[in-house]
């Protein structure tokens, strides 16, 4: 089994890049992989751990009934299914700047020291850039 | 481990952030270990022009100061030669040390490299 490392950049609920990132580190850890997430910039919001549902007032739905998704349940979810093979770090310099420092279990403070020892011994490393 | 990061989006949050990310990031790359080159292309390209002046803030980016400080440190910058030209900037005002590549050339400076990530 191999490992891989991503470095995502996106904030939540912006662009559709970091769905696509979560399904790709999802695919790697059922097959196996190992997968490390280096969150940089917006990222580290996705682990926010006061995310919360809302309701949809223009439909008129509950909030039950929308069951909108937050980023911090699909990464817990990750966590879950990983069985260890799931290493997620926040920028730490980005988290001060956003006052993001209150996430859920799983992730851990870092810094691009971390994601060039990663990029050293993954078999593969994946950037996902904002623009 | 060789990494080309290509940088295309240019003055992204760098009031805000008094840097380019990008170039901070792989600068911080660098200093723990990887052999980092930088590519400008399209309008980054004009992270090169020498000069660069934005004092009217009181904590300016200096972009072009960033990228001779990386050059310091062993990391190559290229420009994409077409797309400098193509935004009117005469070479001669570019900084010393920063290398022009073709676009036909690009697959070559590719092959140089283990990693490459279009930021």
């Amino acid at each position: 089994m191999g490992t891989l490392t991503i470095a995502l950049m996106d904030p939540p609920y912006e662009t559709e890049t970091t769905t696509t990132a979560l399904r790709i580190v999802d695919s790697a850890l059922r097959k196996g992989h190992s997968v490390n997430v280096f969150a940089y910039e917006g990222a580290v919001n996705l682990t926010m751990a006061e995310q919360a549902p809302h309701a949809n007032p223009v439909k008129g739905t509950s909030v039950e009934e929308e069951a909108h998704p937050t980023t911090k349940d699909w990464v817990a979810a990750l966590f879950r299914s990983a069985q260890g093979r799931l290493s997620w770090v926040n920028c730490g310099l980005c988290v001060d700047e956003r006052g993001a420092g209150k996430w859920i279990e799983g992730p851990v403070r870092g810094s691009p020291k971390e994601f060039a020892e990663w990029v050293k011994s993954s078999d593969a490393t994946l950037v996902i850039p904002t623009n | 481990m060789k990494v080309l990061s290509i940088v295309e989006t240019a003055y992204r949050a760098t009031v805000e952030e008094q840097d380019d990310t990008i170039l901070w990031l792989n600068h911080m790359l660098k200093n723990n270990g990887l052999d980092v080159g930088i590519l400008l292309r399209g309008t980054a390209g004009n992270y090169a022009v020498k000069g660069q002046d934005a004092s009217g803030l009181s904590h300016p980016p200096q972009i072009d100061e960033d990228l001779r400080a990386l050059m310091a440190k062993g990391a190559p910058v290229y420009y994409v030669r077409e797309d400098v030209a193509e935004r009117g900037i005469q070479e001669a005002n570019l900084l010393e040390g920063v290398q022009p590549i073709s676009r036909r050339d690009l697959p070559s400076l590719f092959e140089e490299y283990r990693l490459v990530w279009h930021w």
